[in-house]
């Protein structure tokens, strides 16, 4: 049963995003908002891990949160999908269940 | 499909008041259907008609509520966080004791069990919060 998780939270501030991805399980998807869209951004002391979990798992970014923190999208790890609020409502469909990692 | 959003950040606190008001729109925009909304923690602070920002500041309170009018929304206060942060309406005001109260129209105050119920009803729940 494929999981969404949202992530609200910078991995350069909490935890959060770390422990999403030690739980995360092949096949999830994991939806980053608010905070946590710097985390998308290559280059950085995070972006290794984030490649290394997304070799079984889906990334997205909330565009506009990406755009509101001054952030381009040529920026960000290859292979990570960019959507609108749209777009997270068809991930929380495709998706049974959600994990908002608070 | 049915959604259940959870809503524990108060708005202006930082910005999952405002995600959960877009992601709202979003679903009904997409033709889905919400079945309630509950406001939980400092998350019930969305409920109180007496905010007033700056002119130029969106006034999150009435999107919700306007949102509210426009798709007969339920959207739930819970009653412990909202008697802790002096969130009342007429009924709870005056069981209290109190000389007003404050709810905006189209929410309604009530307990946890309602969060369970749309946890069960819907299809999705999706909780936002700091």
């Amino acid at each position: 049963m494929a999981m969404l998780h949202i992530v609200n939270k910078s991995p350069f501030e909490k935890v959060s995003f770390r422990s999403c991805l030690n739980h995360a399980k092949a096949g999830d998807s994991i939806l980053m908002i608010e905070d946590a869209a710097v985390g998308a951004i290559d280059g950085t002391s995070f972006s290794e891990k984030l490649k290394a979990a997304m070799a079984d798992k889906t990334v997205y970014v909330l565009g506009g949160d990406l755009a509101a923190r001054g952030l381009s999208e040529d920026r960000m790890i290859d292979g990570i999908k960019s959507v609108d609020y749209a777009g997270f409502v068809d991930l929380t469909v495709e998706n049974e269940t959600t994990q908002s990692w608070l | 499909m049915k959604f259940t959003i959870m809503v524990n950040e108060g708005p202006y606190q930082h910005q999952s008041a405002d995600s959960a008001l877009q992601f709202a729109r979003a679903v009904l925009a997409q033709g889905h259907e919400i079945f309630r909304v509950f406001f939980y923690h400092d998350g019930v602070n969305n409920g109180t008609r007496l905010s007033v920002p700056p002119a130029d500041d969106r006034l999150i309170q009435k999107e919700w509520s306007e949102l509210s009018k426009e798709h007969d929304l339920d959207l739930v206060i819970c009653i412990a966080a909202a008697q802790r942060r002096g969130i009342m309406d007429e009924a709870e005001a005056k069981r209290q004791g109190l000389d007003a109260d404050n709810i905006i129209e189209g929410f309604r105050i009530s307990g946890l069990g309602q969060l369970i119920e749309g946890g069960i009803e819907a299809d999705r729940t999706v909780v936002f919060g700091d």
